[in-house]
């Protein structure tokens, strides 16, 4: 059914026709509705579901966790501190190959302390072991939620997936809506049933020490799942096409790439907008192009690759940063393009942090900077928008 | 994998489940050796008030009605909590090997 909803209800609906069993959250800005409409439905009857209060985001990952290996379905929506806090238990839920999934409503960290978006919290979990998908549109939202269950639960995948939506961008921000219905979904996504449970009839202990003899070969099948669920993503989402009759554009999505004299690589909802500058330069004969990379771990590297091929410069739009070394996705796509033929000009802009505003007229300029860097980058990386520097 | 194969031998990282899973529970798996000191009870001084039992992080203490409190030296780690705690000073924390 159609209907009008912020990201955050968008996330709601998602657990809600996935048939989340089990919800642990603690409220934190901007991702408070989401668990408020949760608790809505579930109180109203509508949405089945166990709805934990917790005294902490890190409770409520724990408590995903335990639940997660009795063979519930769970869900979680958390931001910014709120994930920081999480941190320990994120790498536990992958460890524990628990297929928990989790909206992060992306949004800057402090201080200065900011409630406005950026990527800086997601890109602090890099390393835990969650796939990350990042949205572009609401719809986009909730259907990540049903495409991540079907992936992470996949007996060889077995991983927790993060689905990041812009602060307020997405979240506070309504539009059109297809919630699909319950039984379609049921089609697509069947009931999550682990071999090995949490069970007091059948007792397991789950997480125990090991020997250096095993631990490295513990941590080598995480990675082996990750690698697979590149492959995988793509599967499902066109599994996901076949059921319910559209699509994310995959890892990476193209648009307009194809022979572009330059692409802006971009993660999140400055795509759309950025969409629109493309078409506005491409009217004026400029060839310009887009690439949103949607899904960050496992990394789209073919992808990517792909990209270079395509293009001959690229800037690359981080809406994160790490502090002493480029933006995370920059490091990222320049170690997959490292060694290859023909590599492409590149370049690293710092984009919107803290949701410094990205309007069209700012795209454009980055548009024409990097149009006109043929020859080579002029700096590595440059902040956009930053008062004081280089003409803003 | 069955209950039966996770006890299996492990040559390669195929042989593992997705996370280390164990099958027996605490209370038979052994952990006792860990310690070096162990707790001896002087029944002369004991009163029976079963602080050591409540205060036991190990569980390794037992006590019945109107008995001495026992210790499972199969899981007591011997971290002397319960000779702390013991308002009669009725538990001596020992070297193990020094006790016959
Ligand atoms: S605390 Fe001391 S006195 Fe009390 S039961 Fe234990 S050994 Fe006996
Ligand atoms: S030494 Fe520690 S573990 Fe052992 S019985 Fe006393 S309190 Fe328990």
């Amino acid at each position: 059914m159609k209907m009008v909803m912020t990201g955050n209800y968008a996330s709601a609906y998602g657990a809600k026709v996935c048939r989340a069993e089990v919800i642990s959250a603690y409220p934190i800005t901007p991702q408070t509705s989401v668990v408020e409409k949760i608790a809505s439905l579930v109180s109203s009857g509508e949405m089945k579901a166990q709805f934990v209060n917790v005294e902490s985001e890190h409770s409520a990952m724990a408590a995903l966790i335990s639940a997660s290996m009795t063979g519930a379905r769970t869900y979680t929506a958390t931001s910014s501190h709120g994930l920081l806090l999480m941190h320990e238990l994120l790498i536990w839920a992958a460890g524990a190959r628990t297929p928990i999934v989790m909206s992060n409503i992306c949004r800057a960290n402090g201080p200065p302390w900011s409630v406005w978006a950026d990527h800086h919290d997601a890109m602090a979990q890099r390393d835990t072991g969650w796939m990350q998908v990042f949205c572009e549109g609401n719809q986009e939202v909730l259907d990540s939620i049903i495409m991540s269950y079907k992936l992470a639960e996949r007996p060889d995948i077995r991983l927790p997936s993060m689905i990041n939506e812009d602060a307020f961008i997405l979240s506070h921000t309504v539009e059109p809506v297809d919630v699909p219905d319950m039984e379609l979904v049921d089609e697509f996504l069947p009931s999550y049933n682990p071999r090995f449970k949490l069970d007091v009839d059948e007792p397991y202990g789950f997480g125990s020490l090991v020997m250096p003899d095993m631990y490295m070969e513990f941590r080598y099948k995480i990675n082996e799942a990750m690698e697979a669920a590149r492959q995988g993503w793509r599967d499902v989402e066109k599994d996901f096409e076949k059921t319910f009759g559209r699509n994310h554009g995959g890892l990476v999505e193209f648009y307009n790439c194809e022979d572009a004299d330059a692409v802006l690589l971009i993660m999140g909802s400055v795509a759309s907008t950025a969409k629109d500058v493309v078409d506005k330069l491409c009217s004026e004969g400029k060839k310009v192009g887009m690439a949103r990379l949607r899904v960050y771990r496992p990394f789209p590297v073919e992808e990517i690759r792909k990209l270079a091929g395509m293009t001959n410069i690229i800037g690359i739009c981080d809406h994160s940063y790490t502090f002493g070394h480029w933006g995370p996705m920059a490091q990222e796509v320049r170690g997959a393009l490292y060694g290859i033929a023909d590599q492409p000009v590149m370049k690293n802009y710092i984009i919107g942090l803290g949701g410094k505003d990205m309007t069209p007229e700012i795209l454009e300029k980055i548009f024409l900077k990097t149009l006109a860097l043929k020859d080579g980058a002029d700096q590595e990386i440059e902040w956009i928008g930053v008062k004081g520097l280089g003409g803003w | 994998m069955t209950k039966e194969e996770l006890k299996g031998v492990y040559k390669t990282y195929q042989d593992l489940p997705l996370t280390p899973i164990t099958s027996v529970n605490s209370s038979s798996n052994r952990t006792g050796f860990w310690k070096t000191n162990k707790p001896v009870l002087d029944e002369s001084k004991c009163i029976k008030c079963n602080i050591c039992w409540k205060f036991c992080p190990d569980v390794a203490i037992s006590m019945n009605d109107d008995e001495f409190p026992k210790f499972d030296l199969g899981h007591c780690k011997g971290c002397g909590i319960c000779a702390h705690e013991c308002p009669k000073d009725a538990i001596t924390m020992v070297m193990e090997g020094d006790v016959a």
